[in-house]
């Protein structure tokens, strides 16, 4: 698989919103959500391939921030926000 | 599992938002410090990493396929020896016929951790 | 066979480092996990796996960290501006500048101001920095935690004690990957003129999750 190009910091991306039954790092709760990379970090190895014994191919991993009324129907405070560290095979840039 | 409202496909150990959860109540707040028997199963954990014949997404792996019951009923390292224990047989570090004579011979030395750890000839 | 004891020798008679006896694991009647975990290691060792040198030191090392050095850092920063710009944009150089080696740890500092305040949970396991922290608290591995940090920070929060004005921007950060993180709290006030030994006293383990504020002087 080749490594995509990175994305830049501002980048508006959706969380895939396949549900493998594997072994994944993207947490359901981010799924099909909008938000913008923050920080561009790695490349590091494939935590789906390494789970199960093989090496991980290196894939640049994103900081994404995502606000939480992008993400709760309901949210104590709309402009809170939620960082969380994504795969790139995982980001669909918008 | 036993979440009503939750995505098909949605795996036990991903919590993060399921207030509908039971257990998704008031924070528990009481703490212990860790026995020897539990530091010895974290330094396994971290040195077979270290030693590359086993990494951290097969611990993770492991810990998620026992599924929620493990997370409920087991102790924290309880549920990572088992998980350790897992990953090094899948790795051929030890066979299963190796791991049940050991586990044996463990059991004979003594009915206390203590006694078994050193009672060893 | 080895016939080595070495970590049995470094029990610590029986005292965990912060003084309070181990659970009576040793004289209770051995567990099932009990006994996996003596096979797993005696089967590890004998082949070549590991050492009983390495358990024994793997564990002392993991004694030896503690808040203090997480402590030690957020006390730099809060006195040394250079140290400070460092640590926010890259971590692990700051920590070595400390001569505090993280190892393999993939470290992020965030910072609470005015503005923001920034609080830090694993949803999906239990990643924590415990290089710089030591291990996690039982409640960071609990459900109720790892459930409502992420939806309901501010109520988390207000169950610590601490209230976060609604002008103030409560940023979630979850650990999902290879990042560890700490937070570096806001500086209490009337702490002017305290030096970074005192100054890093006031540093709370949980101000450094971001479910704590440091502690006021005095």
């Amino acid at each position: 698989m080749p490594t995509p190009d990175p994305l830049a910091p501002g980048a508006r991306v959706r969380v895939r919103t396949m549900m493998p039954p594997g072994h994944v790092r993207t947490p359901a709760y981010l799924r099909g959500h909008v938000g913008r990379v923050e920080r561009v970090l790695g490349p590091f190895g494939n935590p789906e391939q390494k789970a199960y014994g093989h090496t991980g191919d290196r894939l640049p991993l994103y900081r994404v921030r995502f606000a939480m009324a992008d993400i709760w129907p309901t949210s104590e405070a709309p402009s809170d926000t939620l960082d969380a560290e994504i795969y790139a095979h995982w980001l669909e840039p918008l | 599992m036993t979440v009503a409202n939750s995505p098909a496909g949605k795996r036990w150990h991903d919590m993060g938002g399921d207030l509908d959860h039971p257990l998704a109540g008031t924070i528990p707040k009481a703490d212990h410090d860790f026995a020897i028997w539990e530091k010895r199963v974290d330094a396994l954990v971290v040195l077979a990493g270290k030693k590359g014949v086993f990494t951290v997404d097969g611990l993770r792996r492991v810990l998620e396929d026992m599924g929620e019951d493990a997370f409920e009923t087991m102790t924290y390292y309880e549920r990572w020896v088992a998980a350790l224990n897992q990953n090094m047989l899948e790795q051929g570090i030890y066979s299963v016929a190796e791991l049940g004579a050991r586990m044996e011979q463990v059991q004979a030395r003594g009915t206390t951790y203590g006694e078994a750890n050193d009672a060893h000839a | 066979m080895p016939h080595d004891h070495q970590d049995h020798d470094h029990d610590h008679s029986g005292m965990s480092p912060s003084g309070h006896p181990y659970r009576e694991d040793q004289d209770r009647t051995r567990s099932y996990w009990q006994t996996m975990e003596i096979a797993a290691r005696e089967l590890m060792i004998e082949k070549g796996v590991i050492t009983a040198d390495e358990v024994a030191a793997q564990i002392d090392a993991m004694d030896a960290r503690s808040p203090a050095r997480g402590a030690a850092i957020v006390a730099r920063a809060w006195l040394d501006p250079e140290f400070r710009k460092l640590l926010l944009v890259d971590a692990p150089a700051a920590s070595t500048e400390l001569g505090i080696d993280i190892g393999p740890l993939n470290l992020i500092a965030v910072e609470n101001t005015d503005k923001v305040h920034n609080v830090v949970v694993c949803t999906l396991c239990s990643c924590y920095p415990r290089d710089l922290l030591g291990l996690p608290p039982d409640w960071y591995k609990s459900r109720a935690y790892r459930t409502r940090a992420v939806r309901e920070p501010r109520r988390v929060l207000a169950e610590f004690g601490v209230e976060v004005p609604q002008d103030v921007t409560v940023r979630v950060h979850d650990s999902t990957a290879d990042m560890r993180y700490i937070v570096i709290p806001a500086r209490p006030g009337g702490t002017d003129g305290m030096d970074e030994a005192a100054l890093a006293t006031l540093v709370t383990r949980d101000s450094m999750i971001g479910v704590g504020q440091a502690r006021q002087p005095g």
